[in-house]
């Protein structure tokens, strides 16, 4: 029993409990409070692995930014009215369909390596050594020489991603005043500072 | 059980000395930058600030805290009451945690972890949090506008931040905050960096909400954003995070850009100074900035506010990516090449 077995008990278990949360909860932004909690212990394992960076990168784009957005949605919702009284039964079968799938997929992986689990190779190492290197220089020597081209193309793949959805969502509306900053910066001569004398006025 | 308790009772005892070692000055610091933001306020405006309690008025600030001690904490009918509760506890917490990486002298800093840069920006993009739980919890209008308000304005600066600190790493090679700060030792960072240098400076105001960047909490719209529904203890908290926030981005600064705790020439007078002393002079000097900025800087409109972010910082920022990144490379200065 060390600590380390003792932390990772303790993210697990936290994370199994707040994503049972996550499908029980009534409320669909106390869901996502929860999905948020259990993102971070997640992150909390990839610390005890010693992949730091893992970690890091896993709160700053999910717990950062996705679920940001995924709060805001939600938070956006009217979910009083939506808040479903019903059975939740209803969904058994579906939910037991999905488990089946999972379990049979799990079942044939573990058929497929004949259950000898000391042999497994599933990725012979065919990097480099590490040792000696923080796992950032290692993640970025890998990612940037050996798969460069993959990161490329998943790159060019979220930009077209980009410029799709905002071709789609782009519409320009008729007669909105817009804050021309250049123009404003160009206009000379129509400022005029005068010094009034009190009780004076002055001509425009 | 017994003996895991008696191999880590020690270690985490020392954990604890440690986390007090930096909890009470903070909580010192953020006292005596409070009273410091109002008397440069007050000065600038030609008003004395406070002076009734005690000497210069200098007891001002933990008298109101007693005085908010001793208020009641109105729980609205309404609110999400767990949810309005935890909000101020995330902010304080969030912003205390990030401080267990900022080294304020060579070797004294509590976890000197390989990744401190990206575990600050991480434990900052959770601030956001805190802003939007208290926003929706208070089942409000005016908290609502302001925590989405606040939530957009620090995700989109939060974006620049991190082009800028990429252009430092470019610099420096590590993640590392320590090694950071010895990597300037030859020339602070602000000098080659010096448009970088702003554009953290200003995204840092509008990252901890910071006048002329306040709209979360612009009174005269929104009655006071977030925290509209708050009272008593509660409001402290998020009025302590609000501060070690807007303390830890002057830190920042000072590690990123103003050589951390480097005297400012490496010669015999200057560099007998301990450490944590230059670093302290910096953060102050830093705060005075932040401090001035709010004095005499009109409040920005909202979508002004988002233009400069989006359409200013970040073509800027991405720009600096590329161009520090292309001259290391060309000239063969890159850390590690």
């Amino acid at each position: 029993m060390t600590a380390q077995l003792l932390t990772f008990y303790l993210f697990s278990g936290v994370i199994l409990i707040s994503s049972l949360m996550v499908i029980s909860t009534k409320n669909p932004v106390h869901s996502v409070l929860f999905l948020i909690l259990s993102f971070l212990n997640a992150a909390g394992l990839f610390v005890i692995l010693h992949a730091e960076f893992l970690a890091m990168i896993l709160i700053i784009v999910y717990v950062g930014a996705v679920a940001v957005l995924f709060l805001f949605v939600v938070m956006m919702l009217d979910f009083k009215t939506s808040i479903n009284k019903d059975n939740i039964l209803q969904y058994i079968p579906i939910g037991i369909l999905i488990g089946v799938v999972f379990i049979a997929e799990l079942i044939i992986v573990l058929i497929n390596t004949k259950f000898d689990l000391t042999n497994i190779q599933v990725l012979p190492n065919p990097l480099s050594d590490f040792t000696g290197k923080s796992n950032t220089e290692a993640i970025g020597s890998v990612l940037y020489t050996d798969y460069i081209l993959y990161f490329q193309l998943s790159g060019v793949i979220l930009l077209v991603a980009m410029i799709g959805s905002i071709v789609l969502t782009l519409r320009e509306r008729e007669g909105v005043k817009r804050q021309v900053v250049s123009e404003q910066l160009q206009r000379q001569g129509k400022i005029d500072l005068v010094d009034v004398k009190s009780g004076k006025g002055v001509d425009i | 059980m017994i003996n895991l308790a008696q191999t880590y009772f020690i270690e985490v005892m020392t954990i604890i000395l440690y986390c007090l070692l930096i909890f009470v000055p903070l909580l010192l610091g953020v006292v005596m930058a409070l009273y410091a933001d109002r008397k440069i306020w007050a000065a600038v405006q030609k008003r004395r600030g406070p002076n009734v309690v005690g000497p210069y008025g200098l007891f001002q600030v933990p008298a109101d805290g007693l005085k908010f001690i001793f208020k009641e904490i109105i729980l609205p009918d309404g609110s999400d009451k767990t949810v309005f509760l935890i909000a101020p506890i995330i902010t304080l917490a969030l912003s205390i945690a990030a401080w267990a990486v900022v080294p304020v002298q060579a070797g004294v800093v509590l976890a000197n972890i390989n990744v401190g840069i990206l575990y600050i920006f991480a434990i900052s993009s959770l601030g956001v949090y805190g802003i939007l739980m208290a926003g929706w919890s208070s089942n409000s209008k005016y908290p609502f506008f302001g925590a989405l308000r606040s939530a957009a304005q620090m995700v989109s600066y939060e974006v620049s931040i991190g082009f800028v600190i990429i252009t430092v790493l470019l610099c420096v090679g590590s993640l590392n905050l320590t090694e950071i700060v010895m990597a300037q030792k030859t020339m602070w960072f602000f000098i080659p960096l010096f448009p970088m240098f702003i554009v953290f400076f200003i995204s840092a105001l509008a990252e901890t909400n910071r006048p002329p960047f306040d709209l979360p909490e612009a009174e005269s719209e929104l009655v006071a954003g977030y925290q509209t529904e708050y009272s008593g203890m509660p409001f402290v908290l998020f009025m302590f995070g609000e501060y070690i926030n807007i303390l830890l981005m002057c830190a920042m600064t000072t590690i990123l850009f103003l050589g951390g705790w480097l005297p400012p020439i490496d010669i015999y007078p200057l560099n007998a100074v301990p450490g944590f002393v230059w670093f302290l002079l910096k953060v102050t000097f830093v705060f005075y900035l932040f401090a001035m900025v709010k004095a005499f800087v009109p409040r920005y409109r909202y979508d002004q506010l988002m233009r400069l972010g989006w359409k200013v910082f970040l073509p800027l920022s991405l720009f600096a990516v590329v161009a520090t990144s292309s001259i290391l490379f060309f000239f063969n200065l890159a850390p590690g090449m």
